[in-house]
């Protein structure tokens, strides 16, 4: 089967997830899979695609995210290599590349796949659905397939060589759109990739009482994130805001301080391998979703953690 | 100006999720059906852009007749007419492909819908349905503001956002900040009860079906921990749960 993955990059190399589509894809019949990547890269970090499976790196040096564009370079690496098998990871970006290519093509797309797909009989997929509220099983018909698969849902861990990296061109075509302005919060661990999230709600009681969370994300090497009333209050960026509605994480580790639990704030976070709550109220709903948890004030909680964790 | 809604008919955001015939079917039973979160944005902003600009509004769903009540919503809150397309809604490319088919040569200048649905969450339709039509395509798209025959929209990347400035007609995939959701009024809904609603046969196939469903394995109790010893904590996610 020919397999191409579809990658993103941050700060020049291949973000994590991506890796791990990567990987993904290099398990799917064992043939080595080629990576498409489009923004800004070095080539040394390109090459380490071949550490995770990859035998090719194509790659479209682009200056800005434009989804037109970008889904013209997958497509125009589809048509190069043949694809049957389109694989990338679950992401905004990758939702709006992955879909125009798929409506191109007529071809089945289904996303949040959480295992390798069976292919004893057709082809059939495991997918998170209702966020992250069950699972479906779902074959897929058409003779080109795109799969999006959940953030940490495969190990990817560096064996094999490098792979090779070819610059690729295409006609690009911004379809009359330009990107003006971007704004990035910068030297920030990125959300949706992190590790360990550390969030906080309408508990926390305003912006200004921030930093004992923030001590402790930063002691732990963690992002930060926040229920949707923080983002809609303004006390923290709305790309923070976690849940149903916002960023879906799925890190090793997720520290909730002062969030109750709604179902819609679960729901982004349900996939979390271990789940710690700090709240007041012994009720507090979020307690019922959780690995472990501290019923007290956050503002003598965290500080606790944070001396703990320093002391690592 | 001409809008096209596209909005989904899903199960409320606090529905217990649960299976019936061998866990091959969703269980309706007891099921409060809502317009998907994201899609209540988009008409919300839609709707906004009539009263600021003027234009008509149309909505659209692909679902059965169930669908209808949310539907009227959308009309209560200020759409003036609507479509549905009489099937259920089986796969992202099926949905995708029936609002390219309506939507083809009509004039739209904007096709709004939410960045996602909230039961299977694909978060594929509007880019799809724009590669369709040879439209461009953006999400999730958090302002949108008309000029002329330009958009411009701040759309959110990874850790911050984008501005954007585009010709229309154009595809986009909605979310919160764009507007405020809204609630209709009791004119809304008397004369939502009198707007056009046309109900047209869907084209074409799904290209995926679902074998069966399963629910995730139940979650082990919660270790509590005393506050005045909260930093063991710490030892526990390093030395049980390993995550440290
Ligand atoms: C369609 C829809 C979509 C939604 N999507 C989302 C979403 O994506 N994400 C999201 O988060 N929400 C979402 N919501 C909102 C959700 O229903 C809840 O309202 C929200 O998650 C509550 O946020 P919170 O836990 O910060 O605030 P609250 O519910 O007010 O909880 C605050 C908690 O802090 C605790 N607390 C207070 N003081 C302290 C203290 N000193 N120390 C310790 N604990 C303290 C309290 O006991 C309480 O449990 C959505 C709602 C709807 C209707």
């Amino acid at each position: 089967m020919s397999i191409l993955i579809f990658t993103e990059l941050a700060d020049g190399k291949f973000k994590k997830s991506s890796l791990e589509a990567i990987s993904y894809g290099s398990k799917i019949d064992g043939s080595a899979p080629v990576v498409l990547a489009v923004g800004t890269a070095d080539e040394t970090s390109l090459a380490e695609a071949g550490q995770y499976g990859a035998s090719k790196v194509l790659f479209s040096s682009q200056e800005q995210e434009n989804i037109m564009v970008y889904s013209q370079a997958l497509l125009k690496a589809i048509e190069t290599t043949g694809a049957k098998v389109i694989v990338s990871v679950k992401s905004a970006l990758a939702d709006a590349v992955m879909a125009r290519a798929a409506g191109t093509l007529k071809a089945a797309l289904i996303g949040n796949v959480t295992e390798l797909p069976d292919t004893t009989n057709g082809f059939v997929v495991k997918n998170s659905i209702f966020s992250g509220k069950a699972f479906a099983k779902t074959e897929m018909k058409s003779e080109v397939k795109f799969l999006q698969i959940k953030k940490n849902v495969v190990e990817a861990s560096p064996e094999g060589g490098n792979a090779t990296v070819e610059n690729f061109n295409f006609a690009a075509d911004a379809m009359g759109s330009s990107i003006i302005e971007t704004q990035k919060a910068s030297g920030q661990l990125s959300l949706p990739e992190a590790d360990i999230v550390v969030s906080g709600g309408r508990g926390m009681k305003g912006p200004e009482h921030w930093q004992p969370l923030l001590d402790l994300a930063q002691a732990l090497g963690a992002a930060t994130g926040c229920s949707k009333p923080v983002s809609d209050l303004d006390w923290r960026p709305h790309h923070e805001h976690v849940g149903q509605t916002g960023v879906k994480v799925a890190p090793n580790l997720y520290i909730a301080c002062g969030i109750s639990g709604a179902i819609q704030h679960l729901a982004g976070v349900n996939a979390s391998k271990v789940i710690v709550v700090i709240n007041k109220d012994p009720e507090a709903p979020f307690f019922k979703a959780a690995d472990y948890g501290i019923v007290g004030d956050v503002f003598e909680v965290l500080p606790k953690l944070t001396e703990a964790a320093k002391a690592l | 100006m001409k809008i096209l809604v596209c909005i989904s008919n899903v199960p409320d955001t606090t529905a217990r999720i649960a299976f019936e015939d061998n866990n091959t079917k969703f269980s309706k039973n007891g099921v409060q059906y809502i317009i998907g979160a994201y899609d209540d944005y988009a008409l919300a902003r839609a709707v906004e852009l009539k009263e600021t600009h003027g234009a008509q509004v149309t909505v659209l769903n692909v679902g059965l007749a169930d669908s209808e009540p949310q539907i009227r919503k959308a009309l209560a809150i200020g759409a003036d007419d609507a479509v549905r397309v009489d099937a259920e809604p089986t796969d992202s490319y099926f949905v995708a492909t029936q609002i390219a088919a309506y939507a083809e040569g009509k004039g739209f200048d904007l096709i709004l819908m939410g960045r996602e649905t909230t039961d299977y969450n694909s978060g594929v339709v509007h880019g799809m349905v724009a590669a369709m039509l040879g439209l461009p395509s953006f999400s999730p798209v958090m302002e949108l503001t008309v000029e002329g025959s330009k958009a411009i929209i701040s759309k959110e990347i990874e850790g911050g956002k984008q501005k954007i400035e585009t010709a229309i007609p154009a595809v986009m995939g909605c979310q919160e900040p764009i507007a405020e959701w809204k609630i209709p009024n009791m004119r809304g809904i008397m004369a939502a009860r009198t707007k056009p609603l046309q109900v047209i046969p869907a084209v074409g196939s799904a290209l995926t079906g679902i074998i069966n469903y399963e629910l995730p394995p139940a979650k082990g109790a919660c270790k509590m921990i005393p506050a005045e010893e909260a930093g063991t904590l710490i030892k526990l996610l390093q030395i049980e749960a390993k995550v440290l």
